[in-house]
């Protein structure tokens, strides 16, 4: 049998056509800059009462049309799937509380323990010792909260082969189209927070996250877990305006008297008290590249169980490294495999022409 | 034997009848009616079985998997093993038909198909694996290039394709199609190379899955050269793979496997186990270090059962030229290092990712179902790769 050159040219131009299409490669890489009207939430846990009243108002406002918990049925959402579409869907749904296993509790209340496929953001307790003083690590209580980051550069936007999950170049909203998703759980091993969960129970299961309530931005509302805090523990507002706010916090003497904002950031209604001891950092400033959520707390986040070992630099950076080595891997694979071919080819034929002789 | 033509007509029959024509594999006395077939086969049913009632009520409802075990024994065993098992199939082609080592000739089709079949199991795997198995296409239409999964899914579907294409010759001879048999045969080396070039990228974006996980991933396997450890220790594997199953099918089949391929394959696996655990030790230097390692419990022991097992103690048994003579040598180091790279997979895929489940003191073992869908899925190549020796002509040089 013998491999003619042209064959070989044909393959190899085959190689060079796919070598064009990974060219769009290039420009599709992740931006690391914040979106010019990116908005967000600062959660202040020294100004949570733990009242769970955000956990409530998320679900009831999720569970309307447009909304990361709403789910009309099984067959339309194979139906759009199938056809690549997002279809409008607008029957009614019943906001899908946690029973937990609770005695008594029959879907009547709300008894999120943990971020699940039906809780989009949950509010958690710590408590050492007695747990009598609030916002201490020793002998003390705090509250924190869970949900989704909206990280600048979202390692779940970059890990899902099917596109499910995107970013507003505009509000910076990290959201997801079920339509595309495959179910392939790479964006829970990707997100460095832990925070996509899976409807495991489902057949045609969706991932949820908190997607900053951008279906209600049209109506001129905002995140329904900052429009029910009535501490304003949880508040809304442009990012960068965000920031300043929690630096400013961050840095100000415990005991200083502050009019702490509600629902919005420059909210007419205030919460006048003196501020409590803030330790650690303002989370969220640099965590994965930084996020558009900022966290502010009494008591350290790696004692609050925050996973201490996300490196500070954008997560997609690391893949990208290698992806975009895989031009050069096609070109020298085919150069190579060519040359080798022909030397390989011809020294064998040799042999054999001395063996002749 | 039964002739076909009588109950399918004589043009459908005939083509039956010469695919059941076993009469060149004769003489390696393979029987299909043996406990062992039966249990392969019941096992097949029951894995079927599984897969039916995970498609219909879900995952949760199968297996032990939960949002602090995104992914379990399906994804590390089946599919980041099954692939690396099949890595034989794309250096047995490489040397063969790009390198023109033609020594190796007589084991290629046996190579190949076994790689195809390793991926097969993959791709099915990962077809239950994952929560809209309907809608597995996506990917392949909805590009989106910043995600190594999006890489690893083409790939999985261009390599089986081209596996299944190295493959069609043996079917083609069979049934006479003699042209086309001519046709793959003239653009082999096209193929070939196609191959080697999606499985380095493949088999090296099985590692690159988890760059994106510094902060999950322990130490102990994170690193940024986890694409090429995975590269290696796949090359490796497969060498030691078309080792063990050669001298295997020479066992079981009467037929005598060729010496002087398989002390070449063990060279082989000298050369890149070398390569690994020096890739390995400077890991462990330059990474996590050797405290790190030692003060790791569980995960330490793992780690040093991987490299110590798994790669160090096949690499002394071949080095010596007079030890890669001897079968049983060969035989015995090539099943370390299969199963050294397995536990390296789950290692990476199951143990090395437990830190948040442990966080959150959550546990996973793979539920009955998870276990029996992956013995189902080892089963079902096991028997096909009987089948093709039996009805195929799989290895062409042995029986002349």
């Amino acid at each position: 049998m013998s491999i003619s050159r042209r064959n070989f040219l044909k393959g190899a131009a085959g190689s060079g056509v796919l070598l064009a299409t990974g060219a769009p490669a290039a420009q599709a890489r992740m931006s690391k800059e914040l979106p010019p009207e990116a908005v967000g939430l600062l959660y202040d846990a020294t100004l949570c009462i733990g009242c769970k009243s955000c956990v409530v108002n998320c679900k009831r406002a999720n569970s309307v049309p447009g909304g990361a918990l709403y789910k009309e049925g099984l067959v339309p959402a194979v139906a759009d799937s199938f056809l690549c579409t997002k279809s409008e869907k607008n029957a009614p749904m019943t906001p899908p509380y946690e029973t937990s296993g609770l005695k008594g509790n029959e879907g009547v209340w709300d008894a999120a323990q943990d971020l699940t496929g039906n809780t989009l953001s949950v509010i958690k307790v710590y408590k050492n010792g007695t747990g009598l003083q609030k916002d201490a690590a020793v002998n003390g209580h705090a509250f924190f909260k869970q949900q989704c980051l909206h990280c600048i550069t979202p390692a779940c936007v970059s890990v899902c082969p099917a596109g499910a999950f995107r970013k507003d170049p505009h509000d910076g909203t990290v959201y997801y189209e079920a339509y595309r998703c495959i179910g392939c759980r790479y964006c829970q091993i990707g997100c460095p927070f832990n925070v996509p969960r899976y409807e495991w129970g489902a057949v045609w299961p969706e991932v949820r996250k908190c997607q900053l309530c951008r279906h209600r931005y049209q109506e001129g509302k905002y995140a329904a877990c900052a429009e029910s805090c009535p501490t304003g523990a949880t508040i809304f507002g442009k990012v960068r305006d965000l920031r300043e706010e929690a630096k400013r916090r961050f840095a100000m003497k415990a005991g200083t008297m502050y009019e702490y904002p509600i629902q919005t950031l420059g909210s007419t209604f205030t919460n006048l008290r003196p501020s409590a001891a803030y330790a650690d950092r303002v989370y969220g400033l640099t965590e994965a590249g930084g996020t558009q959520n900022l966290m502010l707390s009494g008591i350290s986040f790696d004692l609050l169980g925050f996973n201490k070992d996300i490196p500070s630099s954008a997560l997609p950076d690391l893949t990208w490294a290698y992806i975009a080595k895989i031009p050069w891997v096609f070109l020298g694979v085919f150069l190579g495999g060519t040359a080798l071919h022909q030397i390989t080819s011809r020294m064998n034929h040799s042999d054999k022409e001395g063996r002749h002789d | 034997m039964i002739d076909f033509t009588r109950y399918a007509g004589a043009r459908v029959g005939g083509t039956i009848n010469r695919l059941l024509d076993d009469s060149h594999s004769r003489h390696l006395g393979i029987k299909l009616d043996t406990p062992f077939t039966r249990l392969l086969v019941a096992l097949i049913v029951v894995a079927f079985a599984v897969a039916v009632y995970r498609i219909a009520f879900g995952l949760g409802a199968s297996t032990n998997m939960t949002d602090y075990w995104p992914w379990g024994l399906w994804i590390s065993f089946d599919v980041l093993g099954g692939v690396a098992m099949a890595a034989g199939g794309f250096i047995i082609a490489a040397m063969v038909y790009i390198l023109n080592m033609k020594k190796y000739k007589c084991i290629a089709r046996a190579a190949i198909l076994n790689a195809f079949f390793g991926y097969l199991l993959a791709a099915m795997s990962i077809c239950l694996d994952i929560g809209r198995s309907f809608v597995i296409w996506h990917p392949l239409v909805m590009w989106q290039v910043n995600s190594i999964m999006f890489i690893v899914a083409i790939h999985v579907v261009l390599y089986t394709t081209t596996l299944g294409t190295e493959s069609s010759p043996m079917v083609f001879e069979k049934l006479g199609w003699s042209r086309a048999m001519g046709r793959v045969n003239r653009c082999m080396v096209g193929i070939a190379l196609f191959g080697v070039l999606l499985s380095l990228l493949h088999q090296s974006s099985l590692g690159a899955v988890y760059l994106i996980a510094p902060s999950k991933l322990s130490p102990l396997w994170y690193g940024h050269y986890i694409p090429y450890m995975f590269l290696v220790s796949a090359i490796m594997m497969g060498l030691a793979m078309v080792c063990f199953e050669t001298i295997l099918t020479g066992k079981v089949f009467n037929h005598n496997p060729p010496r002087d391929v398989l002390e070449g394959l063990a060279r082989g696996v000298v050369m890149m186990g070398s390569l690994y655990l020096v890739m390995k030790l400077i890991h462990l230097f330059t990474g996590p270090g050797v405290g790190y390692l030692l003060s790791s419990g569980l995960l330490g022991v793992l780690y040093l059962l991987e490299v110590v097992v798994g790669v160090a103690i096949p690499v002394v048994l071949l080095v010596r030229k007079e030890s890669r003579k001897n079968l049983d040598t060969i035989f015995v180091a090539s099943i370390l290092v299969v199963l050294g790279v397995l536990l390296n997979r789950l290692n990476v895929g199951v143990f090395g990712m437990s830190s948040y489940a442990n966080r959150m003191g959550a546990d996973y073992f793979p539920s009955a179902m998870e276990l029996l869908l992956t013995m189902g899925m080892i089963a079902f190549a096991i028997l096909g790769f009987k089948l093709c020796a039996k009805y195929l002509n799989l290895f062409p040089e042995t029986h002349h």
